[in-house]
């Protein structure tokens, strides 16, 4: 194996002079306190970016505190890799997918690692593949129960080709490190399977056969995201919005209540008290879909602001990786990324180490590549055994100055399909989730296979009836600005109905409280409902005698709608609020 | 700090504004060393040549000048004598007496598993309803004052710590005008509150990069008194504004490219590895920090209230509100965002939509007055609303308010009673029938 010295450092970019041969984000190990001083012992994990002649050039995942030029470095071998098997499930990891939990101290000492499963635990093994099979890499050999759900064990990714099964291990408990079947390939060379594998986390799986276009919509319970722009199961979004409009609110949202078998949120960059937020109540709450704990089907990925920078750029690809291991097992993965503003900057930092020329504010210049070969690997795909399997990936984005016109938010545009852009207008008014509207789109909406979806599963004509809600939106802004400039007695009385009924529809259905245990989450069924009520009485005319009869007319109105809001879906409550609204009609 | 057989060099390369370069063996990265006198870090090592960032400036340091390395990062020694003290940037004594004796602990030490940390759920009750009523603190919480540097904030902050029953209060002044630092002393003596408080001062007389370590010095004894004694911490950062230029300053003479705004590209992770220092912790203990950023011409765009932004859980805006003469806090532009844990819950259950109640119908009467200027005529509704937040400024918003939180809420639906009916407030009906106040009452 090739060995080192270190020979700079400046921060956490490290060089090192090398004896042998070494490849581009090969891992290595540096020996802190290698210089002989006695000084610590720790070995601290690192990848490595450049390489000049003898020399390469390391990004030290740890602080470089301390460390000497002449430390001793070990290279690994092989690139920055997960460890996938069963028992993943509901735990919290750092970016590097160390165990927090397992870690002793109250602060995370450097270099310490802990194991990113339980190596001991006995897995009930049933087998799935016969001998004489033919297999490709993810094919189902057998699964095991990881809490609720089917775990596969799979042809690891790493094998190319095909191969036949020999032997599969008869039902029983095992360790993940047990041969649980043998493979023979086409050269008759044997290969024995253990339910653990690992894969490179900056390579994507590509276990499948095809990957279609999405079809089906992902209910999330935020009506502005499901009524007005649905994701789809395997779709991609992106969240935009300066600080203080709700980014991080509306992702634990989705995460409470996204129709998904598993969850993997990756904290990248952000505040540690907000994952903390996630240990506190996950464990309590009970998955709305399921009725198993939130916890359950969740995995953290945790890197936040103050942990070292490199690994923050690690922590997104290790949640990626993870899951598209579920993904293989056919089940309906969810990601989460806050912010994958923090992981640019993370580029920026090492770029600049560099000293590379640098692309628009001093970001480098293959970020847009970068970000977009980062988001195809979400989508849908169908398995060598015929399932399908998908993720669906939402990253947020913290625009510096809150400007849209920044290049992380204007790659990201390039790359995802769905666009929920947060506005300070509407945060400063309270106007939460502050999802603008207008600017906001999916583009799943205009896919006939998503039409038909709705058209199916919702009501026949749903997107036409959506389409009209978005222009009645944008009329009622057009009436306010008139209102603006011609003052109130200025412009007709039918400019303030037109405001007036987009004012419904953004305190009915657009606005949503996410701390209400009732209002924050809206099955389909009571979005249709109630969008259907609110759109048939924008789709009325009024007779107003004046400007001020409309504005009353509509405040209770809306008054009415919202405390309907807070009562249970067609409970009594529920329809004594729905009958003074067909009186005051 | 001195080491048996300690190498002393005498011949510097390079001299720049704030760094040397010379060549030296064995040195550690981020270890101290004294140049001709004066302190200095190791910023880069590239084979034998070290780069040395000397904190005080270079002014006068010649090539023959003596280099000593202490083996060492910069370390801050903790114990229970650093109360009522106070210090330079370096921990050392500013006005005589004995130096602090206690254990030596690395200054900008390790991270706190974010696993082991708790959820922030104490309150910390201010007196002021700008902060109490509307945007509530919480132990382990980090949030600023965004303020113009004309803005009283170095006082608020004052009032804020002696009101918050904080075990410590930690002062890290980096660029204090010398009469803001006797201003800060005088006020906690009067308050008899010395004993609680340990200060760190850089002030404008002294070199600015010497302000980089202030940060990490008044947070490594902060987590002295929170880890180790269990005790509850507020630490008290101001201004950062000077803080990150001190950074823009170091970046700009290492030659390294600026991001926006002149600074430079690690600026979120340097104020997060700072503001992340606040925690909740299992034995009890916490660090809270409130912080300074000045702002120019109220732009939040620049780089360094944007990246704070980003970073606090939050963020506290003083402004001078023109109708009532008063200094408010504003209600649009502040948020706390670690309220949410403990209004309706530790507080009163109608504290949430009382709260946002106040602030929509405040809302409303900017609207109003923005009409009024614009020469329209103003409905009923405008009228009341115009009412309700003269009121509202005077009685709640105004810094020199001190009441309790009860008492706010009170307030706040007297208030609404007497412009609004309850279906212009919006709020939930049982709360309505609960608390709206009788008429004539």
């Amino acid at each position: 194996m090739t060995k080192g010295k270190v020979s700079g450092i400046v921060a956490n970019l490290v060089v090192v002079k090398v004896d042998g041969p070494v490849a581009q984000n090969e891992i290595c190990h540096v020996s802190a306190g290698g210089a002989g001083d006695g000084r610590g012992g720790d070995r601290l994990m690192a990848e490595v970016i450049k390489v000049i002649g003898d020399e390469a050039y390391i990004q030290v995942f740890d602080s470089t505190r301390g460390l000497a030029v002449g430390a001793e470095v070990e290279f690994a071998g092989h690139m920055l890799e997960v460890t996938l098997a069963p028992g993943m499930l509901s735990r919290s990891y750092d970016g590097l997918q160390n165990d927090l939990e397992k870690m002793s101290g109250l602060f995370i000492e450097r270099g310490t690692t802990t194991d990113p499963v339980d190596f001991e635990a006995q897995w009930e093994f049933t087998p799935l593949a016969a001998p004489g099979e033919r297999v490709v890499a993810g094919w189902w050999l057998g699964e095991v129960r990881e809490i609720n759900i089917v775990h596969k064990i799979m042809v690891p990714f790493a094998l190319e080709g095909t191969y036949t099964v020999k032997s599969v291990a008869p039902a029983g408990k095992y360790k993940v490190t047990d041969t649980v079947a043998t493979l023979t390939d086409s050269a008759g060379g044997e290969h024995s399977v253990s339910m653990v594998q690992k894969w490179p986390v900056k390579r994507a799986v590509k276990a499948y056969t095809e990957k279609p276009r999405p079809a089906k919509v992902m209910e999330t319970g935020v009506r502005a995201i499901d009524t007005f722009n649905p994701i789809t199961e395997g779709g991609t979004g992106f969240i935009p919005g300066p600080f203080g409009a709700g980014k991080t609110v509306l992702q634990h949202a989705i995460s409470k209540q996204a129709d998904a078998d598993i969850i993997l949120v990756v904290a990248c960059g952000e505040r540690a008290n907000e994952v903390v937020e996630i240990f506190a109540e996950f464990p309590h709450l009970v998955d709305p879909q399921t009725g198993h704990k939130l916890m359950e089907r969740t995995i953290i990925i945790c890197n936040t602001s103050n942990m070292p920078v490199a690994a923050r750029e690690a922590s997104v690809y290790t949640g990626m990786a993870i899951g598209e291991y579920y993904r293989a097992m056919g089940l309906k993965v969810l990601i989460l990324a806050d912010s994958t503003s923090r992981w640019a900057q993370a580029l920026r930092e090492m770029s600049n180490r560099l000293e590379e020329l640098p692309g628009q504010d001093a970001f480098p210049m293959d970020l847009s590549a970068i970000i977009s070969n980062f988001y195809s690997r979400a989508g849908l795909v169908r398995l060598p055994g015929g399932d399908t399997g998908s993720i669906t990936f939402i990253g947020t984005v913290s625009p510096a100055g809150g400007n849209l016109k920044e290049p992380v938010t204007e790659s990201t545009k390039k790359a995802a399909r769905c666009f929920y852009a947060l506005s300070q207008g509407r945060a400063d008014s309270k106007r939460y989730p502050a999802i603008d509207p207008l600017e906001s789109y999916s583009k799943y909406l205009e896919y006939p296979e998503v039409q038909q979806y709705l058209d199916a599963t919702v009501e026949p004509g749903w997107v036409d009836r959506v389409m009209r809600g978005k222009t009645l939106v944008q009329r009622g802004k057009e009436a306010a600005e008139q209102i603006n400039i011609l003052g109130d007695d200025g412009v007709p009385v039918e400019y303030h109905e037109r405001l007036w009924k987009s004012e419904l529809i953004d305190f009915v259905i657009l606005q949503q409280d996410a701390f209400d245990a009732t209002d924050a989450y809206t099955r389909f069924e009571r979005q249709r409902y109630m969008y259907n009520m609110v759109l048939d009485i924008c789709e009325r005319s009024f007779a107003f005698a004046g400007f001020e009869q409309c504005a009353e007319f509509f405040k209770e109105l809306i008054n009415l709608f919202r405390q309907m809001n807070y009562t249970e879906f067609e409970g009594a409550e529920f329809h004594n609020y729905r009958k003074q609204i067909e009186a005051k009609l | 700090m001195t080491r048996a057989f300690q190498k002393i060099y005498t011949r510097i390369d390079n001299i720049t504004k704030a760094t040397v370069t010379l060549r030296a063996a064995g040195v550690g990265n981020d270890e101290l060393a004294t140049v001709g006198g004066r302190l200095a870090q190791v910023v880069k090592i590239s084979g034998e040549e070290v780069t040395l960032q000397v904190f005080a400036g270079t002014e006068g340091v010649a090539t023959d000048d003596e280099v000593v390395f202490h083996g060492e990062p910069p370390t801050l020694r903790v114990g229970d004598d650093l109360a009522g003290r106070f210090f330079n940037a370096y921990g050392q004594p500013l006005e005589g007496g004995a130096a602090p004796e206690g254990e030596p602990r690395q200054i900008g030490g390790p991270t706190v598993n974010p696993f082991r940390r708790l959820q922030p759920s104490e309150l910390i009750a201010t007196g002021i309803a700008g902060i109490d009523l509307n945007n509530t603190i919480v132990t382990g919480q980090k949030i600023p004052f965004f303020a113009d540097p004309d803005q009283p904030y170095n006082q608020v902050m004052a009032t804020v710590a002696l009101r918050a029953q904080a075990d410590k209060i930690i002062l890290g002044g980096m660029g204090l005008t010398n009469d803001d630092y006797l201003y800060f002393k005088n006020v906690f003596e009067n308050a008899g509150a010395l004993d609680r408080i340990v200060s760190f001062v850089n002030t404008t007389e002294n070199p600015p990069v010497e302000r980089l370590l202030v940060p990490d010095m008044a947070l490594t004894a902060a987590e002295y008194f929170a880890v180790d004694k269990g005790q509850k911490v507020l630490v008290l950062l101001t201004d950062m504004t000077l803080y990150a230029d001190a950074l823009a300053i170091v970046s700009n003479r290492m030659d390294q490219i600026p991001s926006k705004d002149s600074m430079p590209g690690s600026l979120y992770s340097d104020l997060a590895k700072i503001y992340e220092k606040a925690v909740q912790l299992p034995n009890g203990g916490s660090i809270t920090i409130i912080a300074v950023t000045t702002l120019s011409g109220g732009d939040i765009t620049h780089a360094i209230p944007d990246n704070t932004g980003y970073i606090t859980e939050g963020q506290l805006f003083l402004r001078n509100d023109s109708d009532t003469g008063k200094v408010i806090v504003d209600p649009f532009r502040s948020l706390s965002r670690l309220k949410q844990l403990v209004i309706g819950k530790k507080t009163r259950e109608d504290h949430p939509q009382v709260m946002n109640a106040a602030v929509r119908l405040f809302a409303d009467a900017a609207n109003a007055k923005t009409k009024l200027e614009n020469g329209f005529d103003l409905s009923d509704y405008d009228e009341r609303a115009l009412g309700f937040a003269r009121e509202y400024s005077l009685e709640l918003l105004s810094i020199d308010v001190n009441v309790a939180i009860d008492a706010m809420l009170d307030t706040a639906w007297r208030l609404l009673a007497k412009y609004f009916t309850p279906a212009e407030t919006a709020i939930k009906q049982e709360l309505v029938t609960k608390y709206w106040p009788r008429s004539g009452n």
